[in-house]
């Protein structure tokens, strides 16, 4: 474990108390710099050049072009200019942000971040920062600035909690991806996420997988699945004229604890008697384009969703558990990717998979023994882009009872961490937005901070063990850091992976009950 | 005669920039499009719930309430108060003057106080709380100043230093038809009148478009309901249109 600064948890409230100010604490140059290999990859300018000690030059123009940059965008968006334009510095955002109560800097207060790019808004293009710039904290664009905006605006995950409780709607991710979008045109784009969605375009997911490599995966958890419970579950890929095409975060098909709910899902859908299949071709339920701001890069990925459905010929398109991709899939994937009227109507274009299993626990179709979750305690991190960026099922609000009520049918013990915690004021995990990368662990350590302390809390007071997640990039993120506040990597969980362990199949066959 | 014609034009060019600076913004608005459904969630599932999320932002100031307490009843107080005087000061420009606008004129009297009270309050939170401090600009303060000038001066003319107010309201309503007419040359008065043409001015070019701009908050005015409706922009219908992947790409 590498050496982080990491705060201290108390665990008498859940609650982090508001640091006060400690300005530069997280100055820095930001992540790893796109290459123009990567660059191009993305249709993004790709004329950077290194110089003897490593660092990345701007483009060319770089200056006129961000200004470019800048006025296309507040005329595409309107979120964007709407909230250059009427931000009252009100504070009511500046304690909200995990970032800013991990670190203290003043440049991770919600409003100071969006100040960032609104200073320079304000300078070129509004009467009051054109002529009185001082009197209105108008500035001119500088280097100084663009490497301020690189650091601070990868310092930020765009979970939106600060949206919810600005008394305009504010939403410093729309700020922060309009600004990454800038410097994307500068060539500032960042390695972590165009690396990523290149393989996307080459390969078909984040991490380069291809069909082969995937389909023996598959084949591995086939196995797996029927060495402990004695029944053939399949995990089909490209099977034509299957019903639902599962779009999932290839995290899903390696990582721990992901893989233990994909598995989860697997022995839902055999359960059910449901027909479906991954597809090589999409196997990506991620889309790094939404974090950089690129519509036009979200909306390629997107397409490929669309094509794999189309050329599978399913009826159906099924996610499973991933926050931002739930955020894309169910917010955004009519838009870049519809119209989806060669599916089944009958059902929500797209579900997810807690929309299936959820009814299925109650309406009782699933055979679950609850008591095989009694080891653990569980209580459940509600993801940011779920919660902030989506819904679950047909009742506002679905996208919390919905996983709770999942978990709570297939474990006996459930605690919630602290309301203003959960739900739609739920924290980060500290690794969304494109921030999952060791390049900036530091930040990552200490944006954790406020769900850490809620965890301390109900982990002490309330005997919870384990954090259930419907994320791939939280359940990274936080197997990563929590061991720094004390835990263990195994007590995050996926919520299909507690499915899993209750849910016993049809004809199941447990190692130990062998001869029975 | 001189001081009339010179705050009666005052008075109009304030007018003109505050009417057409905000219709331009708001024309801005409107035709910018939102390309992406980002209502902050959970959001309504109806234009009617819609309707009812927004008035609960702007009579009730909801998720100010949830953010913070303090900042919340002060802002009640202060914007309550500025609704309550401007509500009252419609006297000077109807005649006869509605009932309603008689019988709110005690309550707008103590709104005055209250305006004042509510303002000394947010100048605090700006001064005293880091946070605040930090992100403040000078013209943050000076709006606040400016306001606070305005508020001052008209309890001032109410409680200390009266005016001639059937002057001023004959002042007003020939404005209505071009008629120059003469106003008090009282200090207090004029420093009252020239604040208000001020913030008139200043309104559509600054922060204070918050009071308009909230209306068109993505987040806070789009229905849940991505999944049944197919939401897109021109510009990007475009892009399937001709099928390309890159705005770049696009023919013109």
């Amino acid at each position: 474990m590498a050496d982080y600064e990491t705060p201290e948890l108390s665990s008498d409230d859940g609650l982090v108390d508001v640091p006060a100010l400690v300005p530069d604490t997280m100055v820095g140059k930001g992540p790893y710099i796109s290459k123009p290999e990567f660059q191009e990859g993305m249709n993004f300018p790709s004329d950077i050049e290194q110089d003897e000690d490593g660092n990345w030059s701007l483009i060319p123009n770089w200056k006129e072009e961000a200004l470019n940059k800048l006025d296309d965008l507040r005329g595409r968006y309107r979120s964007l200019q709407v909230y250059l334009d009427i931000c009252v510095k009100c504070g009511a955002c500046t304690d909200k942000c995990h970032y800013y109560i991990g670190t203290s800097d003043p440049k991770n207060m919600p409003v100071a971040r969006q100040d960032l790019l609104r200073k320079v808004y304000r300078r070129y293009f509004t009467f009051a920062g054109k002529y009185f710039p001082k009197l209105v904290g108008a500035v001119d664009l500088t280097e100084e600035v663009v490497d301020d905006w690189y650091n601070y605006y990868h310092q930020c995950s765009q979970c939106r909690r600060c949206s919810v409780f600005c008394p305009y709607g504010i939403d410093t991710a729309e700020v922060s991806m309009a600004a990454r979008e800038i410097l994307n045109h500068i060539g500032r784009g960042q390695k972590y996420c165009t690396e990523i969605m290149g393989k996307v375009y080459k390969i078909g997911n984040n991490l380069g997988l291809p069909q082969a490599a995937l389909a023996d995966t598959l084949e591995g958890l086939e196995e797996d699945i029927e060495d402990e419970t004695g029944v053939p579950v399949k995990l089909p890929l490209d099977q034509h004229g299957a019903d639902i095409l599962l779009i999932t975060p290839s995290a899903d098909f390696f990582a721990e604890p992901h893989v233990d709910g994909l598995m989860g899902y697997a022995k839902v859908f055999h359960e059910l008697g449901l027909s479906w299949t991954l597809s090589s071709y999409a196997s990506e339920g991620a889309n790094f384009g939404m974090f950089i701001g690129s519509y036009e890069n979200m909306r390629k990925i997107s397409m490929r969703i669309r094509k794999a459905a189309q050329d599978l010929g399913v009826k159906r398109i099924v996610f499973g558990e991933c926050g931002h991709a739930w955020r894309v899939a169910y917010s955004f994937l009519n838009t870049l990717a519809g119209p989806f009227d060669f599916l089944d109507q009958r059902y929500p274009v797209p579900q997810h998979v807690l929309e299936i299993t959820w009814p299925a626990l109650r309406d009782g179709k699933l055979n679950i023994d609850k008591s095989r979750n009694d080891d653990m305690t569980l209580t459940f991190h509600d993801s940011c882009n779920v919660a902030r960026g989506s819904r679950m099922g047909e009742e506002e609000g679905g996208q919390f009872d919905v996983p709770r009520n999942v978990i709570k049918a297939v474990c006996n013990n459930y605690v919630d961490m602290p309301a203003d915690t959960t739900k739609d004021a739920t924290f980060c995990c500290g690794g969304g937005g494109g921030i999952l990368t060791d390049d900036l662990m530091d930040i990552r350590v200490k944006g954790a901070q406020p769900r850490m302390q809620a965890l301390k809390h109900v982990t002490d007071n309330h005997g919870v063990t384990h954090m259930a997640a419907i994320c791939a990039i939280c359940k990274s993120q936080f197997t990563k850091v929590i061991p720094y506040y004390g835990f263990t990597m195994d007590q995050i969980v996926s919520v299909h992976q507690l499915v899993s362990s209750a849910l016993i199949l049809t004809g199941q066959v447990d190692e130990d009950e062998d001869g029975e | 005669m001189f001081l009339g014609i010179v705050y009666g034009l005052l008075f109009w060019a304030a007018t003109l920039i505050l009417v057409l600076g905000v219709a331009n913004k708001l024309r801005l608005y409107w035709n910018t499009p939102a390309p992406l459904k980002i209502p902050t969630m959970p959001a309504p599932l109806t234009k009617q719930g819609v309707a009812w999320r927004m008035a609960r932002e702007v009579f009730l100031f909801q998720s100010l309430f949830r953010a913070d307490k303090l900042l919340w009843a002060i802002s009640i107080v202060f914007h309550y108060s500025l609704l309550l005087i401007v509500l009252r000061h419609l006297r000077y420009f109807l005649d006869p003057v509605w009932g309603i606008i008689g019988f709110i004129q005690p309550f707008g009297l103590y709104a005055g106080f209250g305006l004042v009270l509510g303002l000394l309050g947010l100048m605090a939170r700006r001064v005293v709380i880091d946070r605040v401090r930090y992100i403040s600009a000078p013209s943050d303060y000076l709006m606040l100043v400016l306001l606070l000038v305005i508020g001052v001066s008209g309890l001032m003319m109410k409680f200390v230093n009266p005016t001639d107010i059937v002057m001023v309201k004959a002042f007003f309503q020939g404005l209505k038809y071009f008629s120059w007419q003469p106003l008090p040359a009282d200090f207090t008065l004029l420093l009252h009148l020239t604040s208000v043409v001020l913030l008139m001015m200043i309104f559509p070019i600054s922060k204070l478009l918050h009071a308009p701009g909230v209306f068109f908050s993505p987040s806070r005015n789009q229905v849940d309901n991505s999944r049944e409706e197919r939401h897109i922009a021109p510009w990007a219908a475009e892009l399937d249109k001709q099928n390309v992947d890159y705005i770049s790409e696009l023919k013109k």
